[in-house]
């Protein structure tokens, strides 16, 4: 196919269309109601069928009675409900989501602002350092919690050795060389393990943000005078402002979503002391599915209000327009 | 460099930059090189301990040194005693054929919607938005409940649907974009040719949208790799498990298997990493894609 031929022939068929639009038949208009179906039909069916009926079932469980084998013993009305507000657990793990939502979630965007900030500069090997940047995005984090969990040993651990060497940890095998076998410790280790996953996403995202602003409006800050901190302030952070809010939000699902970090290192314990909505979801389906389901739909809420104002927020629609 | 109180002029700008860029690195460049250096150290610290332990040797577990004295691969030579070649299978099954789904219902859906205004499109593309603000843990018990109705329990099939309807969003997204980047003009040229518009999708559009199409799958195939809740619900036999299920099997109530435990991490994620880097900058355009440009 040669370029010369291609080119006019491209300004034929353009000024060929509109004449072959006004000009359909009866068949060719039932084709294009029904065509579309047959591009998209199975996108749809694969939503429909992994995504939407799922919440079907999970929203009919709610107001189910399930026997500890599975079987539905009938309607249930609210009662999963009450049972699951009336839980001994209930109030310290929801207290505790949304910490953890919180901590996790702010320490991240702070660092990962600064980390950006590092990473935007021109250095020799920065290209090298972004990729070491990526591992803990792209491995899986079940694996990554599990090292966390190994070097957080109390005997033979890589951090407890090293805090050891350097004269900050006594004696190992004992119990403060056992971080998560302890409340007070063991929710720290988790929200730093549940940062350090997050950052890689959240800093390229950033990055990418920062990449959009144009040199011209760094140049005019500086003829202005501002000093740095005033430039970043007043200039990078509010154009910075689309990047962030996503970037935000998507790691608010996810760490709100978070099951791995916390099952693999303490399984929600000692005690309940480090369940979230999320694991207690978990923990009660061995329990009673019902009840388990009525802490899906409670956390689903959460859900459906977070994507609303993701919705909002963001500016998908200028996008797709 | 402090605020300066009167803009300098633009050739001494420039001087400066081309010595910055040529000549030795001033005091700044070396600072930031050794933060980043160190800050990117800090982040493959846990997957280079990851590999250390698994290169231990069995009666250097349980001695408190940094590093080993001796390196041993034995940890690798009988891991697959365990039975991880079936669970390595599964796996590879799960994330090849979700890779695959996704591309046959994607890429169809990605095109015309970029191609063609049609009425739903907007609705189409809200589901699709929505799909990936959703994550299978929250709905965790229904796809439970279904599969388990449907005696989709153990069944490959299961998780190949949950990964790719999961994941789907995040390719049509990515396609999506690549497809309106491509001039239709270029379809329609063939399309005089003699090419049938499928022909021309084949022949024309796709091939200049293989980036894109690389980006969605690697990252599909990556994510489906390293599920784990969906996987450790819906797999209950240990035969049919993928890695991630069965690497947490090796943490035992009393013991734990850690050596064999990290020999199957280290083979389950360095590829995934190198995959990872390779598709890294296009992932972020893909993820945020329907907010920011």
């Amino acid at each position: 196919m040669s370029n010369e031929a291609a080119a006019p022939a491209a300004h034929m068929a353009d000024s060929h269309t509109p004449i072959r639009r006004r000009k359909r038949s009866v068949g060719r208009r039932l084709a294009d109601s029904f065509g579309p179906l047959l591009w998209i039909g199975p996108a749809i069916g694969l939503i429909c069928f992994v995504v939407l009926w799922p919440v079907v079932v999970m929203v009919r469980t709610a107001f189910q009675r399930v026997s500890s084998f599975g079987e539905i013993k009938g309607g249930a009305g609210w009662r999963n409900f009450t049972r699951l507000f009336h839980e001994l657990a209930f109030k310290g793990v929801v207290e505790r989501t949304i910490i953890w939502v919180v901590a996790v979630v702010g320490i991240t965007m702070l660092v990962s602002l600064a980390l950006a900030q590092l990473f935007n500069q021109r250095f020799p090997g920065r290209r090298v350092t972004r990729w070491a940047l990526i591992a803990p995005w792209a491995a899986s984090v079940l694996m990554t919690a599990l090292v966390f969990k190994w070097m957080l040993h109390s005997g033979y651990g890589l951090i407890n050795i090293l805090l050891h060497d350097v004269g900050l940890l006594n004696n190992l095998n004992s119990a403060s060389a056992d971080p998560l076998g302890k409340s007070s410790t063991a929710m720290p280790w988790l929200i730093f393990v549940a940062i350090f996953v997050s950052l890689p996403f959240t800093t390229y995202a950033i990055l990418a943000g920062l990449s959009t602003i144009p040199g011209e409006v760094y140049e005019a800050a500086k003829v202005d005078g501002s000093s740095r901190w005033h430039t970043y302030r007043t200039v990078t952070l509010p154009l910075l402002r689309p990047a962030l809010t996503v970037a935000t939000l998507i790691n608010v699902m996810n760490v709100f979503n978070s099951f791995p970090i916390i099952w693999a290192m303490t399984h929600g314990g000692p005690g309940y002391s480090t369940t979230t909505t999320t694991v207690y979801m978990y923990v009660l389906k061995g329990k009673d599915l019902g009840e388990s389901a009525a802490m899906s739909v409670v956390n689903f809420g959460l859900v459906i209000i977070i994507v609303a104002v993701f919705l909002r927020i963001s500016r998908w629609k200028s996008e797709v327009e | 460099m402090t605020a300066i109180s009167a803009p300098p002029s633009v050739s001494a700008q420039q001087a400066r930059l081309t010595q910055r860029r040529r000549g030795r690195p001033t005091w700044k460049t070396i600072a930031l090189m050794v933060s980043a250096y160190i800050i990117a150290f800090l982040f493959i610290f846990p997957y280079l301990d990851m590999i250390v332990t698994s290169l231990r040797p069995t009666n250097e577990l349980l001695t408190p040194t940094i590093l080993p004295h001796h390196y041993s691969w034995s940890s690798y030579t009988s891991l697959w005693k365990t039975g991880l070649g079936t669970n390595l299978k599964i796996t590879l099954l799960i994330a090849g054929g979700a890779t695959v789904l996704v591309l046959l219902v994607a890429t169809p859906a990605a095109y015309f919607t970029a191609r063609h205004k049609f009425r739903g499109r907007m609705a189409f593309l809200i589901l699709v938005l929505i799909t990936q603000m959703f994550q299978p843990t929250a709905l965790l018990v229904g796809i439970y409940r279904q599969f388990v109705g449907f005696h989709m329990l153990n069944s490959v099939w299961s998780l190949i649907l949950v990964n790719a309807g999961f994941n789907m969003a995040f390719a049509v997204w990515i396609l999506n974009a690549y497809f309106g980047s491509i001039p239709r003009e270029l379809e329609e040229a063939a399309m005089v040719e003699g090419s049938s518009r499928l022909g021309a999708l084949f022949r024309v559009t796709l091939p200049l949208a293989a980036p894109g199409v690389v980006t969605a799958l690697v990252f599909t195939f990556i994510a489906a790799w390293n599920e784990f809740v969906i996987a450790l619900t819906l797999m209950t036999t240990p035969n049919k498990q993928p890695l991630t299920v069965a690497i947490n099997g090796f943490l035992g109530a009393y013991s734990t298997d850690w050596q064999h435990m990290f020999a199957a991490s280290v083979i389950a994620t360095i590829p995934v990493i190198i995959l990872f880097a390779l598709i890294e900058r296009k992932v972020v355009s893909g993820l945020t894609a329907g907010s920011i440009k």
